[in-house]
């Protein structure tokens, strides 16, 4: 039934209708940022691009936690896997290219790496390394692990932070389409210090033309703050039994991202009780003889991520930069703008 | 990466459940939400995260309807 009315076209239609209308109210051009892969997907496979106005633009975010996870992680967790250190992860990071190589190349020449669906299947191999990355969407999997034992690298990050830092970076946002899934999580109240207009949106194209209605609405009207189109998951609180989860096993710690640098309070590390399952301090020889990660001549994922260029723009872009041959982490994962430019052009 | 799934519970023992995804059945963990057998949840990474009401669907139905319907001056 729900399927049914979330591709209605006659509603689809209005909405394309109200935003062409509204677009024409607005003083100056505005651009919008979604700060989720899942979006960005949505976005290019629905041509939503190419039904704008051409006042209104969408910039890709850093929400997709593949590509944001720093190369200096990417090059410790290879490290480790070629020190003999079974390593775990998800499917996505064995491709990501570090410094040297990639985790896949350090499997096939005879490292131990496993990927896994979900952070509870890691517990089944031994003395396993869990390379635990995304967002808070992600994160309470992984302390439901690590209360069960799981020995993880943290490597997990929070959007608010990162959302806060990207503000102050003055990249001229008028607006975020907020995170679906992230807000299941963390609830819509986490983001009220951001003085931005700001929509959490679902995931349908129905969802993500309603929310950019909805933004313009709130920019044509002078107006910061958040309202919330992702009502059937997302509520003012969020799941309080993931937080507490969440609160049990991590605390705040900064963070490494890839693009955007070291950003304070926007990672997630092991509370002093789980020290014991903290690869970090475990491996601590080895990892301290890591060099200093290299990013890929060329590569301008750092730059994709925060939205100051398109992936086309990058000189790699589809030549040497293929999803299979990828040069940057956002040519690795489904979500990556530039993977998604790849597979469905600029739009 | 944050892409989560919703389908329909089947069977619950611990926190572990049996969920349907139209067809496909699949071991998830439920220890994060309180979900009974035949109520809808969305998965994510192996865990259901929320259970999905259908109140809160028709609310947000409704909220599109709204977004949508034109009023006789836009035509």
């Amino acid at each position: 039934m729900i399927d049914k009315d979330l591709k209605n076209p006659d509603i689809l239609k209005g909405i394309i209708f109200k935003i062409n209308k509204i677009a024409k109210d607005l003083k100056e051009p505005v651009n919008l940022m979604e700060v989720c892969g899942t979006h960005s997907q949505t976005i290019a496979k629905y041509g939503i691009r190419s039904i704008l106005p051409k006042n209104v633009r969408l910039i890709s975010g850093p929400g997709c936690p593949v590509c944001v996870t720093s190369q200096q992680d990417i090059d410790n967790i290879i490290e480790l896997a070629r020190q003999g250190v079974t390593v775990v992860t998800y499917g996505d990071m064995l491709r990501v290219p570090g410094t040297v190589m990639t985790l896949e190349k350090a499997r096939a020449e005879g490292a131990d790496v496993k990927h896994v669906y979900s952070a509870l299947d890691s517990l089944k191999y031994k003395d396993a390394v869990f390379f635990a990355i995304g967002f808070e969407t992600t994160a309470p999997m992984t302390a439901v692990a690590v209360k069960k034992g799981l020995t993880i690298y943290p490597a997990h990050k929070t959007i608010p932070a990162a959302l806060s830092a990207l503000i102050s970076m003055e990249l001229k946002i008028s607006g975020f389409l907020q995170p679906g899934h992230v807000s299941a999580i963390i609830g819509s109240r986490s983001y009220s210090d951001l003085k931005i207009a700001q929509v959490i949106s679902g995931f349908e194209a129905i969802d993500v033309l309603s929310s950019i209605y909805m933004l313009l609405e709130m920019i044509r009207d002078g107006k910061k703050g958040l309202h919330n189109e992702y009502l059937r998951i997302v509520s003012d609180e969020g799941n309080i039994k993931a937080q507490k989860i969440l609160d049990e096993v991590f605390r705040p710690s900064d963070a490494l991202w890839r693009g955007l640098g070291c950003i304070k309070g926007s990672g997630l590390t092991l509370k002093d009780k789980y020290k014991d399952q903290d690869a970090k301090i475990i491996y601590a020889d080895i990892l301290d003889k890591v060099p200093v990660a290299k990013e890929p001549k060329g590569c301008r994922c750092g730059d994709v991520l925060c939205g100051l260029c398109r992936p086309n723009e990058c000189p790699l872009f589809s030549k040497s930069c293929t999803p299979k041959t990828p040069n940057g982490a956002c040519m690795v994962s489904h979500e990556g703008s530039c993977q998604i430019e790849y597979r469905y052009g600029d739009l | 990466m944050c892409l989560a799934v919703p389908g329909k519970i089947v069977s619950v023992a611990d926190d572990m459940a049996v969920v349907d995804f139209g067809g496909a059945k699949k071991d998830i963990c439920v220890s994060l939400v309180d979900a009974r057998i035949g109520e809808y949840v969305l998965v994510h990474a192996g865990f259901a995260i929320k259970t999905i009401s259908k109140d809160d669907a028709k609310k947000n139905l409704e909220l599109l309807y709204e977004l949508g319907e034109l009023i006789p001056d836009d035509r």
